[in-house]
Order: structure tokens, then C-alpha cells, then sequence
């Protein structure tokens, strides 16, 4: 519409992973380097399925749009599926890189634990992710004009934002849990990543109904979050500490030399 | 700066392409394909015509429906700027000026062909004022028509100069989805304010020149890269030039006892919408009968010889100041052409000829009695009188305090005193209600064909106007061939043909397409025979570089050629190069290939190579050879270059909506920035009740 919804829709789309970012990411180069060989890997998956998707189309009968339907449905559930194995190839690679950079490196310790390997992986994948839903509405919303001309819904913008970044939220949450379900072998929870996964892209057949769509996915954001805030570490009791300001004793009194 | 420019233009080319592929771009935009724009011409003191803004100009879109409904977007509606669309009837000066003045509310005009205007000209009320021969110096009581003021309905519009876009709508299913837009969105329902989302449009018609021809013109040599870079381009084309008689092509100058009587018409027209000109009374009528004038002259003059040669000149570029005249009579003022002014006999010209109850007839008294002109004017208009015999017209004189229309005639007359007439259909001002205007086609014309026939049939049918144009193209070849010299006994066998004057209105005015000009036509230059049905374009444009002149002038070269010339029995590779054949030569003739008829049994042309006397003179003013861009005596007529012309319509948010996506999206941006620097400082003790034995960095 304008370079106003063309600001705001960037912010809200981007707004949470831009925050990560600066204040987890950034200082540290190693972590960066991560956050990117994830963005690739996420990529790799999409170049996998848009080559499946564009033979597919080719061979199909482009007049039947039940057809058309069909393909999309597969495309998406192949996709997901792809992401997913995508994610458990860059696990089993960072693995492998783990030992290794242990091997050569001088310390002892290794610098960088898989637990913020799986949230950096999944941040990039996130990043990516969004990149590549937004960025080309994104580029249109700079223009005078809105959509709704044919009759599509005005607010395409805006919700294709919150979706946005509910996606690249879960992309991050997903990677913790998927990361911490294969350290400690718990396969049914790998299940359930893959199954929200779906259940997530398959929500936005619902559009233009947002509030559909938007409302059972921003649930599902919050539910994964809370079992990655749990994965990762994370209490009740913690968050209690955290938020009456009690931590600074906790610390003190669990203090261990480093 | 040269790769600059290239990357430029291909990185704003994939630019436009990706916009153009993206599915998100299609949901939003409507491409509004078969405009036609309002450019900017640019002379030696003004611009006109109209402009845009770099990046479009959008409006929210009203229908005007009647000039009192003016105010709403002038002054009473909420929402500026406006995008204003206009039916053809309230296309009026007053409308447009008021739109001027308030031009901060109006974003551009968009123009609707529908029903014709009971009379509409753009034009100004004396065209071609201060190129003619009237000027102040000869006399004030004719200069700048204060006499007679040739067009009394011409309110000038073409000639203002508007800083919003002015567009014309071709097709009418385009402006079926603009009405259905604006139906949808944009009505005020029961006096309640307007909802948003509202229907816009923007246009783009952004030109680069501007203030007049010598600044565009200084502006464009000032770039001294390789490729120069042109702000705006001189008009002109191509005049349309044959003799009866042809001389050597390459030997300019005076020729010794040469006497040559010249026949002139115009061919080109211009409306507010340049493209848009089609000019039936005001130049085709002119021009189809002086062709088929020259087709009768040319049958019955086969074997005898005469005491004077004929031209016949097809000017170009006369609406803008006598570009083709001025120019000819400069080349043959400085031996540049193959005749001079001393070679001149008589001048006679073809002007608007419509109805045919009395052709008037304008002759030029000369106030010089040293020459014995006077005597020419008087033996030209008896000729005149006298080849009416049989006919069902006459020729009138008009009175003397009268003076000459506005003609190619005045560009010769201002270099020299030669005799001469014009005819035309008019007695003092000008008959024609559409003079230069979009108006002016075929239905003025009284082209009616009965509703049942095809187009081929039409093609054949012989209109009223074309028996009328038939009789008056008979007196002027029995003119031409008295006025050369010609045996009186042999002048009642000349006789134009009917059928080619119908089938050349038909092309001209109707449909170009058809299987007559096919047959006549060029297979190599192909601007006429593919699929475009509609007429010609009879705006002059820019004069090209390359050599390449524009539909109209190929038209009427391969007519007049296939009309005056003969057909040979040269192959193709022959018509190519005939200096090699003993009979044939370049310096006299030139050679085109002829597309040919399809014979019926077969799916293949007979092509075949016609030697005529057809030739085109580049018709380009003289300023510009001068360098004189603030020239008075020759025209110098420029137009824009641009970089893109569209139009497009979608639907605007409220600034509202907009300010709050912002607010939103501004907000979230600041809570992430806080949650996560909270939860990042207190890291440790959130993520603190597993820790693994071996690995503790955080």
C-alpha cells in the first residue's frame, strides 16, 4: 500500500527474530556461522520440493482445478516432510561437526553446546523461512495500492505477516524440541514436531478466513513454545524467580566455579 | 556511465518483469492495456500537452456526469486527488480549465470515446498563423485571420499545457471494469461518507523535456557519452513526391526550360490524443482525390507529350507549421531538389473537400503588376471552369477581399509570387465541424455502407462521398492536362475511377486491412499488411533516422506508384538492382516490389516489381539543419521522449488502516526487542534445572 504498511508489515513479521538476533546471536561468530548453514539447509529442503512440485505441475492436467487442489495438498505435506528430514540431516551433521571441533579445538569443553545449536539451527531456519513467504509480498505492499480488487480479503497484508511470524517462532521452538527428542532418543516427540508441522501449514488452506487460521496457529505457537521452554531447560519455579526478581540469590547461592 | 545505464535498464527490465509474473501484483493491480496519452510537443517558445509525475500520479477515481458534478472533486470531496473520467460530451474546454486551475485536487483526466459532439475542435481558431504568408509585414488587415477566422469552433485544447495526465481509453471492456470499480467502491450512498477501500488509477506519462525546443535541444547535445542520450525528438517524415515526366534524381538545381505545374495536397492530421488522429475531411479527402487524379492523368497522358511536367506533392507534417512544404521550398531554394522556384509554373491544391455542390476556388491576387501573374491565376481558373463539363459540380470564385485558407500554397507564396490556386469546400470558414479532432472519420465523411455486406464487399461498394471525390478528381486531372499543355480534344477521356476512390476511402478511413492494399503492398515493408485493421495513424510523428517513414507515407508511396507507374517483368533480385538491365534506370525511376494478387488456384503471391517516378523527399523542417531552434520562418516542432507510459487501477486503504499496520508492527518490534532482552540477561537462571555434566557453557 504504502511505505507505511511496507514498515509495519516487516516489523511484525520479523519483529521477533530481528530481537533474537541482535541480543543472542550477533555477538558471537560461531553461532552466526550456524544460524546460517541452518538457513541453507532450509533451503536445500525448498530447492527438493519445488523440483518435485514443477514436474508435477508440468505432468498435470493444469484445466482441472481439483486437480490443481490436489497437487497443492501434496506439494505442502511433501514440503513439511522435506523441511523435517532436512532438520534431521543438519542434527546428524552437527553431531559429526561437534566431535570433530572438539578434536582440533584446545579447550576442553566444547564451545558450543547442542541445546543453543538446536535453537540456532532453528532460528535459521526460521529466518529463512519467513524470508521466502514474505519478502514478495512485501516488495508489492510498497505500491499504492491494496488487494481486494478481485475480491480477495483487504487485511492479505497484515495477516500474511502474523503468519508469518508465528511460522518463524515455531521454526525455532520445533528446532529445540526436535534437537532435544533425538539427543534422549524420544521418538513419539519427533512425531508430534512433524505432526504440529503439518498441522500448522495445513491450517492456511483456511485463508482467506483468517481468523481461522491465524487464531488455532498462534495456539499452537504458544503450546510449542511452552514444551521448548521446558526442553530447554526451563521450570515453573524459574520463571517464578525470574519475574519477582528473586534471581540474583538463586544465582549466588548455586554459584559453581566455571 | 554506459554500463551504468545498461545495468540499469536490465536490472529495472527484471524489475518489471518480476512485478509483471508476481501473482501477489496481479491480485492488486489491473493493467489498463489500450490507453492512449496526452504527450508534451514542445516549440520555439511553448510546451504543450501534459505531463506526470516521475513515479504516476494516483487519484481515487470519479465519473463525471455533468459539469455541475464538477464541484465534487474540485472542491466538495473528502478524498483528493481525484482521477476524473470524462464521457466524450463533457470533454469541453470550460470543464478541462476548471480542472486546470484546481489542478492540486485533480491527478489526471481520463477521456472516454462514446457519441460525438454535435461540433469539437481542439484546434486553434487560425491554424498555421504565423508560418503562412499573411504576416504583419505583408498585411495587417489579413495577418493572424482578422479577417477571416478559419476555424470559429476551435477552442484551443490541443494547444494548452495541463501538469496532470490526460489519457484516452480505447476499449470498452477495460472501461466496463473501471465503471465496475467505481460502482462498487467510490458511490456516496445516501449522502454518508465514503467507505474505504476506493476504487484509484495511475497513470504514468512522465516526459523528460520541458520550457521549449531549444532547451530540450541543448539539453540533448549536452551529453557527450558514445550513445547520446535524446530528450526530444524534431517532427517530420516523408513528402510523397512524383513527376509525369521524371528527371535525374542526382541533378539538382534550376533545369533549363523546364516548366512544371505542381498539384499538392496534405497528408497528415493531428487530434488532442496524437495518436488518435484520423483527419477524413481535413487531409484524406484532400489527398485520395489528388491520387485519383493522378491515376486518370497518368492512363490518358501515355502517349501524348505535353509542354509542361506535373508534380504531384503529398506533403507531410502541414498541421505543425508546414514542415513539408516549408521544406521543399527551402530545398529548392537552395538546390537540393531537382527543380527550383524558377521551375515553378502554377501551383494547384487540394484542401478539404467534402460536399460537392460548388467547390470553392481560392486564388492568390498578386498586388506586383511588374509580373504578369494576374494573367496565370486567370488562365488556371479557366481551365478549372471549363473542365467541369459533363460534371455534376462547379467551381466557385470567391470574392477577392478573401484571402487564402491555410495550405501548403502560403509556405510558396512567402518565398515567391506564384500563381496558384486552393480548393476547398468552404466559402469563408471552414465547414468542417471536426477539425483536427478525433471526430473527423469516416461517419462525418458519410461513409455508410449498407449493414449486410462484408468487409470485401464493402470495399467494392461505391459511397456517395466517393462518386462526389470521383467528379472532383476528373476536373483537376482535365486541369492538370490543359494546365500542361495538353490537346484539348483528347480532355473529355479523362476520367477518374470511382472504384479506386471508393476502395481508397475504405483503406484510409475504414479498415487498412484489406485485400485491395494487400494486393498493393509491400511484403518487405510489412507495417500495413499484418494484422492491425484499424486506419492509419495520420499524425505526422517524429522523423526517424533510420530511413524508415511511417504507415501512412508507405501507403500512399505504393498507391501512387501502383497508380502511375507500370508493372515489369523484373524477378525480385532484378527490381533489387535494374542499373544492370539496358532499359532500366535508378537515376529516373525507382523500383518497388509489389506484393500481388492470389490467383485462385493457388496460395502464392504473384509478385511482381513496378517502375515508378514515386519518390520520398525527407520532410524535415530546415530549422534543424540551421541549428535555429527559436526559429520564426520554419517550424520547429519537437515531441517528449519518455521512459514508459501506463496505466493501471487497484484499490487504496485508508490512511488510517495504514497508520495503525505501522503502530502494530512498531510495537511488536519493541516487545520482542524487551522479552528478549530479558529473557537473554536472565538466561542462566530461566534455563538453569538441567544442566549436563560435561558441557556447561552458556
Amino acid at each position: 500500500m504504502t511505505a507505511s504498511v511496507f514498515f509495519g508489515c516487516t516489523f511484525i513479521a520479523f519483529g521477533p527474530a530481528i530481537a533474537l538476533f541482535l541480543f543472542t546471536i550477533a555477538r558471537d561468530p560461531l553461532r552466526v556461522i550456524f544460524l546460517i548453514a541452518g538457513a541453507f539447509f532450509w533451503l536445500c529442503s525448498l530447492l527438493l520440493s519445488s523440483l518435485v512440485w514443477f514436474i508435477t505441475v508440468q505432468i498435470s492436467n493444469k484445466e482441472s482445478s481439483s486437480q490443481q487442489k490436489g497437487l497443492l495438498i501434496f506439494g505442502v505435506v511433501l514440503s513439511v516432510l522435506l523441511q523435517e528430514t532436512c532438520r534431521f540431516g543438519y542434527y546428524k551433521l552437527l553431531k559429526k561437526a561437534n566431535e570433530g571441533l572438539l578434536m582440533l579445538s584446545a579447550e576442553e569443553t566444547m564451545p558450543i553446546s547442542i541445546r543453543q545449536l538446536a535453537y540456532v539451527s532453528g532460528l535459521g531456519f526460521g529466518f529463512m523461512s519467513g524470508a521466502f513467504s514474505m519478502v514478495n509480498i512485501l516488495a508489492d505492499s510498497v505500491g499504492p495500492g491494496t488487494t481486494g480488487i478481485h475480491g480477495d480479503s483487504q487485511h492479505y497484508f497484515l495477516s500474511s505477516a502474523f503468519m508469518t511470524m508465528a511460522i518463524i517462532l515455531l521454526h525455532m521452538f520445533w528446532g529445540v524440541v526436535f534437537f532435544d527428542s533425538c539427543e534422549k532418543q524420544h521418538w513419539w516427540s519427533l512425531a508430534v514436531v512433524v505432526i504440529s508441522h503439518l498441522l500448522v501449514s495445513c491450517l492456511t488452506f483456511q485463508n482467506p478466513q483468517y481468523v481461522g487460521s491465524l487464531v488455532p496457529t498462534y495456539i499452537i505457537v504458544f503450546l510449542v513454545g511452552l514444551w521448548a521452554f521446558f526442553c530447554s531447560g526451563g521450570s515453573l519455579r524459574n520463571l517464578k524467580l525470574c519475574l519477582t526478581c528473586k534471581d540474583k540469590d538463586f544465582l549466588l547461592a548455586n554459584h559453581r566455579p566455571r | 556511465m554506459l554500463i551504468n545505464r545498461d545495468v540499469s535498464k536490465f536490472v529495472y527490465i527484471l524489475f518489471i518483469y518480476l512485478l509483471l509474473c508476481n501473482s501477489v501484483a496481479q491480485k492488486i493491480y489491473v493493467e489498463l492495456n489500450n490507453t492512449v496519452p496526452c504527450v508534451r510537443l514542445l516549440n520555439a517558445t511553448h510546451q504543450i500537452g501534459c505531463q506526470s509525475s516521475i513515479s504516476g500520479d494516483t487519484g481515487v477515481i470519479h465519473v463525471l456526469e455533468s459539469e455541475a458534478d464538477l464541484e465534487w472533486p474540485l472542491s466538495k470531496g473528502p478524498n483528493p486527488p481525484y482521477m476524473v473520467l470524462l464521457e466524450s460530451s463533457l470533454f469541453t474546454k470550460s470543464i478541462m480549465m476548471k480542472m486546470k486551475n484546481a489542478s492540486s485536487r485533480v491527478a489526471g483526466v481520463v477521456v472516454v470515446p462514446k457519441t460525438s459532439p454535435p461540433e469539437f475542435s481542439p484546434h486553434t481558431t487560425c491554424p498555421n498563423e504565423n508560418t503562412g504568408v499573411y504576416t504583419e509585414t505583408y498585411d495587417h488587415n489579413l495577418a493572424h485571420c482578422n479577417t477571416t477566422v478559419w476555424n470559429p469552433r476551435g477552442n484551443g485544447l490541443s494547444y494548452e499545457e495541463f501538469d496532470f495526465p490526460v489519457f484516452s481509453l480505447k476499449e470498452d471492456n477495460e472501461t466496463e471494469v473501471i465503471k465496475q470499480c467505481y460502482f462498487d467502491h467510490n458511490r456516496v450512498v445516501n449522502g454518508s461518507g465514503l467507505q474505504y477501500p476506493l476504487c484509484a488509477m495511475q497513470l504514468f506519462s512522465h516526459m523528460h523535456a520541458v520550457t521549449d525546443t531549444a532547451t530540450c535541444m541543448r539539453r540533448s547535445s549536452m551529453d557527450f557519452s558514445t550513445s547520446p542520450v535524446m530528450v526530444c525528438d524534431p517532427l517530420g517524415g516523408y513528402n510523397v513526391c512524383a513527376f509525369i515526366r521524371p528527371y535525374n534524381s542526382t541533378a539538382f538545381g534550376h533545369k533549363e526550360n523546364e516548366s512544371v505545374v505542381i498539384a499538392a495536397a496534405r497528408l497528415d492530421s493531428k487530434a488532442f490524443f496524437l495518436e488518435d488522429s484520423t483527419g477524413a475531411e481535413g487531409s484524406v479527402s484532400g489527398f485520395v482525390t489528388l491520387l485519383a487524379a493522378a491515376q486518370a492523368l497518368c492512363e490518358a497522358t501515355q502517349e501524348a507529350p505535353r509542354t509542361r511536367n506535373i508534380l504531384f506533392a503529398f506533403f507531410h507534417g502541414e498541421v505543425f507549421d508546414y514542415i513539408g512544404s516549408s521544406r521543399m521550398v527551402y530545398d529548392m531554394k537552395n538546390n537540393m531538389f531537382v527543380i527550383d522556384l524558377d521551375n515553378v509554373h502554377s501551383i494547384l491544391e487540394i484542401g478539404q473537400v467534402k460536399t460537392c455542390i460548388s467547390i470553392n476556388v481560392w486564388t492568390y491576387k498578386c498586388m506586383d503588376i511588374r509580373s504578369n501573374n494576374n494573367e496565370s491565376v486567370t488562365n488556371l481558373v479557366k481551365n478549372l471552369q471549363s473542365s467541369t463539363a459533363g460534371l455534376n459540380f462547379s467551381f466557385v470564385e470567391t470574392d477577392f477581399s478573401q484571402p487564402l485558407p491555410p495550405s501548403s500554397f502560403q509556405r510558396f507564396l512567402r518565398a515567391r509570387a506564384i500563381p496558384g490556386i486552393v480548393l476547398a469546400d468552404h466559402q469563408t470558414d471552414f465547414n468542417n465541424r471536426y477539425y483536427e479532432s478525433f471526430y473527423d472519420n469516416a461517419a462525418h465523411l458519410n461513409l455508410t455502407y449498407p449493414s449486410n455486406l462484408s468487409p470485401e464487399e464493402q470495399l467494392e461498394f461505391v459511397t456517395d462521398t466517393a462518386k462526389s471525390l470521383t467528379e472532383v478528381a476528373t476536373a483537376v486531372a482535365r486541369t492538370l492536362f490543359k494546365q500542361a499543355g495538353g490537346n484539348n480534344s483528347q480532355v473529355n477521356k479523362i476520367n477518374a475511377d470511382p472504384k479506386t476512390v471508393t476502395q481508397m476511402l475504405y483503406g484510409f478511413l475504414v479498415r487498412s486491412n484489406n485485400s485491395w492494399f494487400q494486393v498493393l503492398g509491400s511484403s518487405l515493408r510489412c507495417v500495413f499488411c499484418l494484422s492491425e485493421p484499424n486506419p492509419p495513424q495520420y499524425y505526422v510523428g517524429v522523423a526517424k533516422s533510420s530511413h524508415q517513414a511511417n504507415a501512412l507515407t508507405y501507403l500512399v508511396q505504393y498507391l501512387l506508384a501502383n497508380l502511375t507507374g507500370t508493372a515489369t517483368n523484373l524477378t525480385q533480385s532484378q527490381c533489387k538492382k535494374p542499373d544492370e538491365l539496358p532499359n532500366e534506370s535508378t537515376y529516373l525511376y525507382s523500383y518497388l516490389w509489389v506484393q500481388g494478387m492470389v490467383p485462385p488456384n493457388s496460395t502464392q503471391r504473384e509478385s511482381f516489381c513496378v517502375r515508378t517516378a514515386v519518390r520520398l523527399v525527407k520532410a524535415v523542417s530546415p530549422a534543424f539543419d540551421l541549428g535555429d531552434y527559436v526559429s520564426k520562418e520554419y517550424s520547429t516542432w519537437t515531441k517528449s521522449q519518455w521512459k514508459f507510459i501506463k496505466a493501471r487501477i487497484f484499490l487504496v486503504a485508508s490512511r488510517d488502516l495504514e497508520m495503525l499496520t505501522l503502530g502494530v508492527g512498531v510495537a511488536v518490534l519493541f516487545t520482542s526487542l524487551l522479552v528478549t532482552y530479558f529473557v537473554s540477561t536472565k538466561a542462566d537462571v530461566l534455563f538453569s534445572s538441567v544442566r549436563e555434566p560435561n558441557n556447561a557453557a552458556y
